[in-house]
């Protein structure tokens, strides 16, 4: 049963075949059969899971209409508060608070039945791509544990490889989603900038963040992305506008005349040999089931990277100045006399991590009076014109597409000391967060020559998340015709610690 | 070539309330070195002509009605603070010695 999806799972307990507390137990059994290799969880709520199962067996048996994705389990990335559960975001000096509310997917899921089994690894504060940064330890690939899983939110994508989890919350600031799901073989979505609220995320880059879902098919990520999304007077960015049909999409899978513009400057150069061949593969795929494949092209993409590492720091240095030492945790060096500007000093060296720090300091040297011009201001002009490179694609092509990443999981600690080569992994997926329109990452198959999952991405428009489902739900089907079983059918048995 | 001194990586750790060690100082002035070099590819099509974005959305302001609503109690506010005393955040000494 753990090994279905979501959308299953629920049907079957619609039809009584089981209940949620079973369902949520199988899971949390298989949490603590595995998390030892994988650690792909930083808390685990067994008895909040549990009630929240109950509550909604009771339910169901009460005869009441429940969501299409009630009792089902969900693993949370730990950058979204929840009422009550260690929330650390990764990071020491947040270590053993406890939140007093909850986010607003995290309200939304509770009204939906979804049971929150427990919140997962990640990156310091979501930056990073293979959650080498999280104070806590590394999680390790499903796939081969001596890989990255991606990150920021490579717990979260882990756990649905793992199949400790059916679903999971990611957050995307420069692909967080996109890079873990497509390393690890599963599905994640970044939904337009303000299509989910950001009410009770963890702020690492405001005007780059969003909260997406997590799944290991298109139609269960589809499920979650309508429990999530829509307005919230908490959040003032958030859009209030009706959310878009994605269910409907990933249901039809229908690319009949379709325009799928292939980005020419994310691929080639720089690209896995494997990543090429089945992104191409995939291509033919789209081409056989009705769509029309052309070519557009992004030429200011190339700055986009070097942009989102001024943008991205420069907002962080500001949004973490509130990890003060004042209200909420960790206080280190409180002695009598001393000052608050020394504590705060203190507990900020030793509650942030290495990456962390760097940013702050290349954010602190992007916005000061003098370089603020030559590098953030650059930054933002560059974003401008990323911006009209989509619109002018958008005006070709009805979604565009591309390899999630230049290469499959690396190893860990391959990358760990050399910050560019580690940014370069997001090359692909940055533009989306630049332009605040919308990204998903699906499996398409494995790179032959090391055997590992390689991710295939869709961008739409603003507010047009439909698309990308369609396009999605199109490819899995024909990409499941052709394997016979999903791609993680043949991820490797994980040994199982009794 | 070096852009950044150590001195200068110090200033922008104090600005950032960061109490940096010295060999910590040392490898982050080479580190950002290397970024700063790649990153100032934006300078390369950043032209006067550009209109800066600072956001994807077009921002308006938002108001609601001034209605009091349930919030958190004191208790619930305080529950994550380091230290606290009268339903207040204890904070260490800001201003100088005892006026």
């Amino acid at each position: 049963m753990i090994t279905r999806p979501a959308h299953e799972m629920a049907a079957a307990m619609d039809s009584g075949e089981i209940t949620s507390v079973e369902l949520t137990q199988a899971h949390l059994d298989r949490i603590s059969e595995v998390d030892a290799q994988v650690h792909a969880f930083l808390h685990v709520d067994t008895e909040g899971a549990l009630a929240q199962a109950r509550a909604v067996d009771d339910a169901r048996a009460r005869g009441e209409k429940v969501g299409p994705l009630a009792g089902v389990p969900l693993a949370l990335k730990d950058v979204i508060v929840q009422n009550g559960i260690p929330t650390t975001a990764g990071s020491k000096i947040l270590e053993g608070w406890r939140p007093p509310y909850d986010a607003t997917v995290v309200t939304k899921m509770k009204n939906a039945g979804i049971v929150i089994l427990g919140k997962t690894n990640m990156d310091e504060f979501a930056m990073g791509s293979s959650t080498e940064n999280s104070a806590y330890g590394p999680t390790h690939n499903p796939w081969d544990l001596t890989r990255i899983p991606g990150g920021s939110g490579g717990g979260s994508s882990a756990s649905l490889a793992a199949f400790q989890a059916p679903l999971a919350i990611g957050t995307d600031t420069g692909g967080s989603i996109r890079q873990p799901a497509a390393v690890t073989g599963t599905v994640g979505v970044k939904p337009t900038y303000g299509g989910v609220s950001r009410y009770g995320l963890i702020a690492f880059s405001s005007s780059l963040d969003q909260a997406g879902p997590c799944a290991r098919t298109v139609l269960d990520a589809a499920l979650l992305h309508e429990v999530i999304a829509g307005h919230d007077v908490h959040d003032a960015t958030s859009i209030d506008a009706p959310v878009p049909q994605v269910v409907h999409a990933a249901r039809n899978g229908d690319v009949k005349g379709m325009k799928i513009g292939v980005v020419k400057e994310l691929n080639g150069d720089g690209y896995q040999a494997g990543v090429r061949s089945r992104f191409e593969e995939s291509l033919e795929l789209l081409a056989k089931a009705g769509a029309e494949i052309v070519e557009v092209s992004c030429p200011n993409f190339e700055y986009a990277l070097a942009a989102y590492y001024l943008i991205a720091p420069s907002e962080c240095s500001s949004n973490l100045a509130r990890f003060d030492a004042m209200r909420y945790g960790i206080r280190i060096g409180d002695a009598d006399g001393a000052s608050a500007e020394s504590v705060m000093n203190l507990t900020r060296e030793v509650g942030f991590g290495r990456e962390v720090k760097r940013r702050i300091i290349l954010g602190t040297y992007a916005l000061s009076s003098g370089y603020f011009d030559a590098y953030y201001g650059s930054a933002q002009k560059v974003r401008t014109l990323i911006m009209q490179d989509f619109n002018n694609a958008f005006t070709h092509a009805d979604v565009l597409v591309s390899p999630t990443c230049p290469t499959t999981a690396f190893k860990i600690g391959e990358k760990a000391n050399d910050p560019l080569a580690m940014y370069l992994n997001d090359i692909a997926t940055i533009p989306v967060n630049m332009a605040g329109i919308g990204g998903m990452s699906l499996p398409c198959g494995l790179a032959p020559e090391d055997g590992l999952p390689v991710g295939f991405q869709v961008m739409a428009p603003a507010m047009q998340d439909q698309r990308m489902y369609s396009v999605g739900a199109a490819l899995e089907a024909s990409l499941l015709t052709q394997w016979g079983a999903p791609l993680l059918s043949q991820i490797p048995a994980l040994a199982v610690a009794k | 070539m070096s852009t950044l001194s150590r001195s200068d990586v110090a200033h922008l750790a104090r600005l950032a309330r960061i109490d940096m060690t010295d060999p910590e100082l040392d490898s982050l002035a080479s580190e950002l070195d290397v970024i700063l070099e790649a990153v100032a590819r934006v300078q390369e099509v950043a032209t006067d002509d550009i209109l800066p974005t600072s956001h994807p959305l077009p921002l308006r302001n938002v108001a609601r009605p001034d209605v009091v609503t349930p919030s958190l109690s004191p208790k619930d506010a305080l529950s994550g603070a380091p230290a606290s005393e009268d339903q207040r955040f204890r904070v260490p000494q800001i201003l100088g010695e005892e006026a």
